[in-house]
């Protein structure tokens, strides 16, 4: 017994230790001869990306493609760091900015779809919102983004643009917390983007607002310098810009970019 | 060993991944530190968002620790000092706060104190409203934290024992008179050190609070979720403010092992 125990720690260690690699970051699988794409998008991107990644892999047999969803600029300081991404796919340019000016992109980053806010109300619409300007009446609870992210620079834009002030009882920290401060009841109304919206379903009700136009959000996106898989990656980019892509995203409710 | 005990050896095959384990928790600390702005430190950490947040959190942290005070000690008791049907299980739950998620406890509250949950109607009627209210980070954080009161001084009781307890009563004394001269002065270091644990828990509280509370400077916005939010402009300020909550968290754990309470 007294012998085994220093065997035993080495053993589990080692079977710790092998149990993380199996599934090492690494880009592509050796042996098989599939190659596995890692993309690296924003959340606001989930549904079509993995429709899109399903046509992708069904395209191209020999190919697995990978998704981590994100907040943009979570995924740029994981791509600065020297994540093992192929493709980055930003919900601003802003961040798209920042890996280029770095660069971390293969080539001119390309916008593919474009987004604009839209104001959810839970499906009663309790404080009987009906435009941008009833978010600034007194005693209706407004969630906002936090103006460091980029739901809320746009929710800023908007009511820079409009000249209406809404006092928010929050501003969080991401589209899914608005979104779900409003599907639970908690507040009367959030902004959020018309993809968010058309996502929850009947959990939450879209209301659109002219001014809504002051703040687009453009996305790009761009194969990453560093890719290991660039002639895929472009492939997947392609895809993503071409009809079969504009389709899916269309249906999500993204709008065309604007330039 | 300040007793003059004689020291056991320590196989010598522990000593390895010993040093694994305190180089895998020290090293991310000097790691932090090693990215620190120092030259402008006290300008990321002095904006007016970061000492709202500081205050916020150092405020509501200590009422949550009152409360967990107040509701701690009692049940604590109960678990240590009586027994009845169902005791395992409701201790059971008392302990889950300590291993679920916490979002997962922000979302357990928000169905009961949210304005549709299942007290939210009770408490718009009594015209209290919860809702991205300071109330609601208290609320969160006492959540979290108050299991870990009850953890210490449950053992703290059981170790000590019911012995004093015992001779108090037969001597005549009532159960308020031991409870309050005889229990309370034996386990004082178990409670304390279990308040101190109950403080940096409320200190550090995120995932219930942004689920539950809300986030707005100076009124739900506590210094994680002000750390979580800067990190997505300033990264050298959020690495700064991070600074500043491993700092309050060394001083309190300091303080309590100065009063011999861990």
């Amino acid at each position: 017994m007294r012998r085994r125990a220093p065997m035993l720690t080495a053993l589990l260690l080692a079977m710790a230790l092998s149990a993380c690699g199996s599934d090492g970051p690494d880009g592509s699988s050796s042996g098989t001869g599939t190659t596995t794409l890692t993309v690296y998008a924003a959340s606001s991107l989930t549904s079509p990306f993995t429709e899109l990644g399903k046509q992708f892999e069904s395209d191209h047999k020999d190919a697995k493609v990978r998704f981590s969803f994100g907040g943009s600029s979570d995924l740029v300081a994981q791509i600065q760091q020297g994540a093992p991404a192929d493709v980055f796919a930003s919900a601003d340019t802003a961040n798209m900015d920042k890996a280029a000016g770095d660069d971390l992109v293969e080539r001119d980053p390309v916008n593919f779809a474009s987004n604009t806010l839209e104001i959810a109300v839970p499906p009663d619409n309790p404080a009987g919102v009906a435009s941008l300007k009833d978010l600034s009446k007194p005693g209706t609870k407004v969630v906002v983004c936090a103006p460091e992210v980029p739901c809320g620079s746009a929710a800023q834009k908007v009511q820079d643009a409009s000249g209406v002030t809404i006092k928010p009882v929050s501003e969080e920290q991401s589209v899914t917390d608005v979104l779900n401060k409003v599907q639970t009841g908690e507040a009367d109304a959030g902004l959020v983007y018309v993809t968010d919206v058309k996502a929850a379903g009947d959990k939450v009700k879209g209301i659109r607002f002219p001014e809504s136009s002051s703040a687009v959000n453009t996305y790009p996106v761009a194969v990453l310098a560093d890719s290991k898989n660039k002639d895929l990656a472009r492939q997947f980019v392609d895809l993503v810009t071409g009809d079969a892509g504009q389709q899916v995203l269309a249906d999500a409710g993204f709008a065309k970019p604007s330039s | 060993m300040t007793r003059g005990s004689r020291q056991v050896g320590l196989p010598p095959w522990l000593f390895a991944p010993a040093a694994v384990g305190a180089l895998f928790l020290v090293l991310p600390l000097v790691a932090m530190l090693s990215r620190v702005e120092w030259g402008d430190f006290f300008g990321l950490i002095g904006s007016d968002s970061s000492v709202a947040a500081l205050k916020l959190s150092l405020r509501t942290s200590s009422v949550s620790t009152v409360l967990c005070v107040l509701l701690g000690v009692p049940l604590a008791m109960v678990l240590a000092r009586t027994t009845f049907r169902g005791q395992q299980l409701l201790r059971s739950l008392v302990l889950l706060p300590l291993v679920l998620p916490p979002v997962v406890g922000g979302i357990a509250l928000l169905y009961t104190f949210g304005r549709r949950g299942l007290l939210g109607h009770t408490f718009e009627v009594l015209g209290i409203q919860v809702a991205f209210s300071t109330t609601a980070v208290v609320m969160a954080q006492t959540f979290v934290a108050l299991p870990f009161l009850v953890v210490s001084l449950e053992g703290a009781l059981r170790t000590v024992g019911g012995r004093f307890e015992a001779v108090a009563s037969t001597l005549g004394a009532r159960p308020t008179t031991v409870f309050r001269r005889v229990t309370l002065p034996l386990v004082l270091p178990g409670l304390v050190s279990g308040a101190v644990l109950s403080f940096a828990r409320s200190l550090g509280e995120f995932g219930a609070t942004i689920t539950f509370a809300g986030s707005l400077q100076g009124v739900t916005r506590t210094l994680p979720l002000e750390i979580y939010l800067q990190r997505e402009t300033d990264a050298d300020a959020a690495v700064a403010l991070s600074l500043v909550l491993v700092f309050v968290a060394v001083v309190v754990i300091g303080f309590a092992r100065g009063r011999g309470a861990i």
